[in-house]
């Protein structure tokens, strides 16, 4: 066989379960955000978080001082990200890293009323025969299937398709 | 301004090399385009090294080791995967802005079977592959093809022949890591790794190393303009912000404005070129950069490949030394050794895959992040 680039290399080791206190508070506190723009406000339900320039309208993902469409400063404001979109792009992928089920569809996404996001299309069979570009997706917010080294719960987001 | 010439140039086989170290190919590589040109090392008055994985460990300054510390300027750069193309770019500006005659170009990488993946996760937390989405390479450019499958309908198919057609190639190419035909059947049933990239798809992780020895026309003309060839254009860009660019790399603008560029420089059109090497690191990226580079319309690619107009012996042959795919893929070293592959046929010395009459030649080079480099090359004699 061909040896071929970008052959996946392992991921760092599975952690090791340490429950000390910090751990017992933490999971206390429920499941942590995946990534910064996932918000989990206290008794209302999560959604995703865009910076919106107030100059040109671009939108990004994750706090920034600067807009990197136009340049201006301080005029990024957090905006609430849409649940609803449509698929945009998607690859099946699958080879990952060892201990990361395949295949998945690695989906990009484009939220009514702005703002592209990435994630994993669930409910779907990863065929290119049963995955349409362009169809109503929605996201969906769940616990994912892994922990971080002390122990602590994350809430994720994903993509289904939408009726 | 003075025009730049390349003097001297040549590429090591490429391949995997773990008895030698990265000064060690480099220096092999240096010396090789050093006699092509007829030149020494203490004719050399600076040297630009690319090289990605030992970014920081000096390598320039260790070829020199090697080769010749002759106490020359050297500037060690990496850019992704347009490191060699920057590294080259370096040079010339520096004899376009008249402060060398001459200077020694080197790329070189040492990747050994481990592989350049990105998407390891990082910023805390879990890791987010396969959870988010893929970072992984394959998936990444996967996503790109699939825009233009969207836009236009290329199949898998379609995508699949670039690797056909490129592995065809590198069966004429000596130097080419592999040299052996992949009928569709069997790039399209190779494993899948990130539909619509199957394993042939993707480019192959090598060692190499490529250089060359780049002069003014003074220099030129006292050592003999016989094989020059003349460097008419050298564009580097980056990615403009575009609507998707910081959730799905744009390799597009960045390539598009890089060709329109090199084009104006050199004052010539896409119609002018005789053959191309650009970046395949995977078959749906060599789709995209027909008509990023303008060797199509817009939605024209399917029907190139169709046609076989990018095959040698087509309309505008592209990657006749088998490219990246499956001449191999070694970072730092592949924007010096695509150089090597024009230059090689813009002399008439490349033998059974000799692109018949060439004049004219372009390599592009992109590097995800994004750093996008293109050249344009034209016969002297
Ligand atoms: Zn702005």
């Amino acid at each position: 066989m061909f040896a071929r680039m970008h052959a996946p290399a392992p991921l760092p080791v599975e952690p090791t379960r340490k429950v000390s206190i910090m751990a017992e508070e933490a999971a206390a506190q429920g499941p942590r955000p995946v990534v910064s723009y996932l918000k989990l406000p206290d008794g209302g339900d999560p959604y995703l978080e865009g910076q919106k320039c107030g100059g040109c309208g671009a939108i990004f993902l994750g706090e920034r001082g600067t807009c990197s469409s136009c340049g201006a400063s301080d005029r990024l404001e957090p905006t609430r990200l849409s649940n609803q979109g449509e698929l945009y792009v998607y690859s099946i992928v699958h080879r990952s890293f060892p201990g990361i089920e395949v295949p998945y569809v690695s989906a990009i996404v484009d939220l009514d009323g702005g703002g592209t996001v990435k994630g994993n299309l669930i409910d779907v069979e990863p065929e290119p025969e049963k995955i349409r570009m362009g169809m109503p997706v929605e996201v969906v917010y769940k616990v994912a299937p892994r922990k971080d080294a002390e122990g602590n719960e994350y809430m994720t987001y994903y993509f289904k398709p939408r009726s | 301004m003075s025009d730049v010439y390349i003097a001297g140039i040549d590429m090591l086989k490429f391949g995997r090399f773990p008895e030698k170290s990265v000064p060690d190919l480099g220096a092999e590589a240096a010396l090789l385009a050093l006699k092509d040109a007829g030149l020494t090392i203490q004719d050399m008055e600076a040297l630009y090294c690319g090289n990605l994985v030992q970014a920081g460990a000096m390598v320039g300054q260790r070829i020199l080791q090697q080769i010749g510390q002759t106490g020359i300027p050297v500037t060690n750069s990496a850019n992704a995967c347009a490191t060699g193309a920057t590294a080259f770019r370096g040079g010339w500006m520096s004899i376009k802005a008249g402060v060398y005659d001459a200077v020694l170009i080197v790329g070189v990488e040492q990747l050994g079977k481990a592989g350049l993946l990105g998407g390891g996760g990082g910023g805390g937390g879990i890791p987010k592959e396969g959870l988010l989405g893929s970072q992984l390479m394959p998936a990444v450019f996967a996503e790109a093809g699939m825009e233009h499958t969207r836009k236009y309908g290329t199949t898998f198919e379609q995508f699949a022949q670039i690797s056909v057609k490129n592995h065809e190639h590198s069966t004429k190419n000596p130097k080419s890591m592999y040299q052996k035909e992949t009928p569709l059947e069997m790039v399209m049933n190779a494993e899948m790794i990130a539909y619509p990239n199957t394993k042939l798809m993707c480019s192959v992780n090598v060692d190499g190393a490529a250089a060359a020895v780049l002069v003014s026309e003074k220099k030129a003309r006292e050592i003999g303009m016989g094989r020059a060839v003349k460097v008419s254009a050298s564009v580097l860009t980056s990615d403009p912000f575009t609507e998707r660019d910081l959730v799905m790399p744009d390799i597009n603008t960045c390539t598009r404005q890089a060709a329109a560029k090199a084009y104006e420089m050199a004052g010539l059109g896409a119609e002018d070129l005789d053959l191309v090497e650009l970046h395949d690191c995977f078959a749906t990226a060599e789709v995209l950069h027909y008509e990023n580079l303008g060797l199509c319309g817009d939605g024209e690619a399917g029907k190139l490949i169709d046609e076989r107009q990018t095959w040698h012996g087509g309309r505008i042959p592209v990657n006749v030394s088998g490219g990246l795919l499956s001449k191999g893929h070694p970072l730092g070293a592949t924007g010096v050794a695509n150089m090597y592959e024009i230059s090689t046929h813009l002399r008439g010395e490349a033998g059974a895959r000799q692109v018949e009459g060439a004049k004219v030649g372009m390599t592009h080079v992109i590097g995800l992040g994004s750093a996008c480099g293109v050249h344009i090359l034209e016969k002297t004699a």
